[in-house]
């Protein structure tokens, strides 16, 4: 019963590889969306807001049916990438890391976001003072006191990245081997007749990564508190 | 070396300071709430007056009508705040070159070395500022200040938050850096006796304006100003020089614009200058020469104004020579006396009331003996 079928080890390196890319093309722009939400002043900053967390509030396949019409080769943007780079979403890999990144990045920037609130304006006033511009002074002092904020957003993120369906369903479809993430492989099984073994495997596959997850943050918060001096 | 003219506005409260100070040590002496600490920042560029100008050794930091407003971090300006605001995910060292590190390519006069030695933090550079005690850390956060290569120190009360053993600890350096380094230094403080131990120029600041700026001694020995400094234990700041020793009774004689003091031996050779302060409370004054009496010291002078107040008390200062000396009465006593402006005067301290301030001592100011 242990033994894993391609597709099924197709499908869990799948999951892994699509949560990775999601969550590190996410981490920048997320960092930089929760800084300008939480420091600076600007209009229209309630509709930047609400749209960040749009995919949080909305059913996932919606968002998966937006992404269709903005990503499809004849959406606007699809169309150009198509055109530009020859690159195509729909119905591939990278569609799929794509919808797994629009769903968690509100996760990531509330996280970042609280961190960014805790910061001390007074340790960026002391820097001042000692001669660091504004881009030293975020690298050197503001984002090694965020790092806790950015790391628990950023496993929060992998997680859900590893479990995320409607979005990728409906803008990737479920392609065995190419965009058939562990949710899906798992359902897939389900829905088959003598699959409960499979739909099995894969569901412990899936507790044991999230277990694995939960472990690292740990391990990492507390190095990371150790560095910080707390 | 240092000029500020400008007005700023926090809220409902208005700053309106003009103040011209030479090199060496200036204290911003006032209550809280006086701006003080507002004046401190916008000299470091934190904050923005709404005009006027603000040079420091003849470059200008700001000038509203020139639209000069050159950024803090370009200002060269050290600024050791009250909390210390150490960065806490660096070590002690870490913190000491940060500001080290971006201090530019002009000279760099202020070594490392010497600071970690001048301020005795050499055992702690591997450690975190969560593992400091508040004097280390506050030594740590002066230190990092002027490895940045200041061209001006500013303080903002750096005593005020530790407790009374720690302020004891702290001071020593504090002395040290005034007198070993070439920095000018901008001291914040509503104590009286950091005041009269650091600094060379005092400036009053009440309800955001500078109120009277001038040498230490001669701003405390100011009568007209009673109603500002009365929170301090009003008194003469003297500077003197010690004469000689009198090993026997451990008494030090000292010399001062005007005469000869003697006072309980001071730790300080012979021709070494001590400032001391003589409490306006602990002045007699007499109007003929007083015999037969305990009290070692004797000044002739005479009254050169008087500021009565409306309760018991007289505010009288008397010229001894160039130096002027306050002195507290009751009013009873100076209507009996006759005494006037001009009114030739016996000024009478006991030597056991003058305590060199900063010294060690309890917190009356009083020395035991």
């Amino acid at each position: 019963m242990l033994a894993f079928s391609d597709v099924e080890l197709a499908a869990v390196g799948l999951s892994l590889r699509i949560a990775l890319v999601a969550v590190g093309f996410v981490l920048p722009p997320a960092i930089l969306v929760a800084w300008l939400l939480a420091r600076c002043r600007f209009p229209g900053k309630s509709l930047v807001d609400g749209i960040v967390h749009l995919p949080l509030v909305l059913p996932p396949v919606v968002v998966g049916y937006l992404l269709l019409l903005l990503f499809g080769v004849r959406g606007p943007l699809g169309a150009w990438l198509d055109q530009a780079f020859g690159i195509r979403l729909v119905f591939t890999a990278q569609g799929a890391a794509v919808a797994t990144a629009v769903m968690v990045f509100p996760l990531m920037v509330r996280a970042v976001r609280l961190s960014v609130e805790a910061l001390d304006p007074g340790l960026d006033e002391a820097a001042r003072t000692l001669g660091a511009g504004t881009l030293d002074r975020f690298f050197t002092i503001s984002l090694p006191l965020m790092l806790p904020g950015v790391l628990s957003g950023a496993i929060v993120a992998f997680a859900a990245s590893l479990g995320e369906f409607g979005a990728v369903v409906t803008f990737a479809s479920n392609v065995p081997g190419e965009t058939q993430t562990l949710p899906l492989a798992i359902y897939a099984a389900t829905q088959t007749p003598g699959g409960e073994d499979v739909a099995a495997r894969l569901a412990g596959v899936s507790l044991a990564l999230a277990l694995a997850g939960l472990l690292l943050s740990e391990v990492l918060a507390r190095r990371v508190r150790r560095m910080l001096g707390r | 070396m240092l000029e500020l003219d400008f007005r700023m506005k926090l809220g409902t409260f208005a700053l309106d300071v003009r103040l011209a100070a030479p090199a060496g040590a200036l204290a911003l002496f006032g209550r809280s709430g006086a701006g003080k600490t507002s004046i401190v920042r916008a000299i470091a560029g934190l904050a923005r007056p709404s005009d006027g100008r603000i040079a420091v050794a003849g470059s200008v930091l700001f000038d509203g009508a020139a639209g000069i407003d050159v950024p803090p971090e370009r200002r060269r300006i050290g600024y050791v705040f009250q909390d210390a605001r150490l960065f806490p995910h660096l070590t002690v060292e870490g913190n000491l070159r940060y500001g080290l590190r971006r201090a530019g390519p002009q000279a760099r006069p202020i070594a490392f070395d010497a600071v970690v030695d001048l301020l005795g933090i050499g055992g702690l550079l591997g450690r975190r500022p969560a593992n400091l005690s508040g004097g280390e850390r506050q030594r740590t956060a002066i230190g990092r200040a002027l490895l940045a290569q200041p061209r001006l120190l500013l303080m903002d009360e750096p005593l005020a938050s530790l407790d009374a053993a720690r302020k004891a600890e702290l001071l020593p350096y504090l002395d040290r850096l005034r007198r070993e380094l070439d920095i000018p230094i901008v001291y914040v403080s509503h104590s009286i006796d950091e005041v009269l131990r650091l600094a060379d120029t005092l400036a009053l600041v009440d309800a955001g304006r500078v109120a009277a700026c001038g040498p230490v001694g001669e701003v405390t020995a100011r009568v007209d100003l009673h109603p500002l400094a009365g929170r301090f234990e009003a008194g003469t700041a003297l500077d003197a020089r010690v004469a000689w020793h009198d090993a026997a009774f451990s008494l030090s004689r000292l010399e001062f614009d005007g005469g000869t003091l003697v006072v309980p031996a001071v730790e300080a050779p012979p021709g070494a200058p001590v400032r001391v302060h003589i409490r306006a409370r602990d002045v007699l004054l007499a109007t003929r020469r007083p015999e037969g009496i305990s009290a070692r010291n004797v000044l002739p002078g005479h009254v050169v104004a008087m500021e009565p107040e409306p309760g018991a008390h007289a505010e009288i200062a008397v010229a001894i020579g160039n130096t002027r000396l306050r002195a507290r009465l009751t009013r009873a006593a100076v209507a009996d006396l006759g005494l006037a402006v001009g009114t030739p005067v016996y000024a009478i301290v006991k030597a056991v009331a003058i305590g060199r301030p900063g010294a060690a001592r309890n917190s009356s100011g009083r020395d035991p003996g």
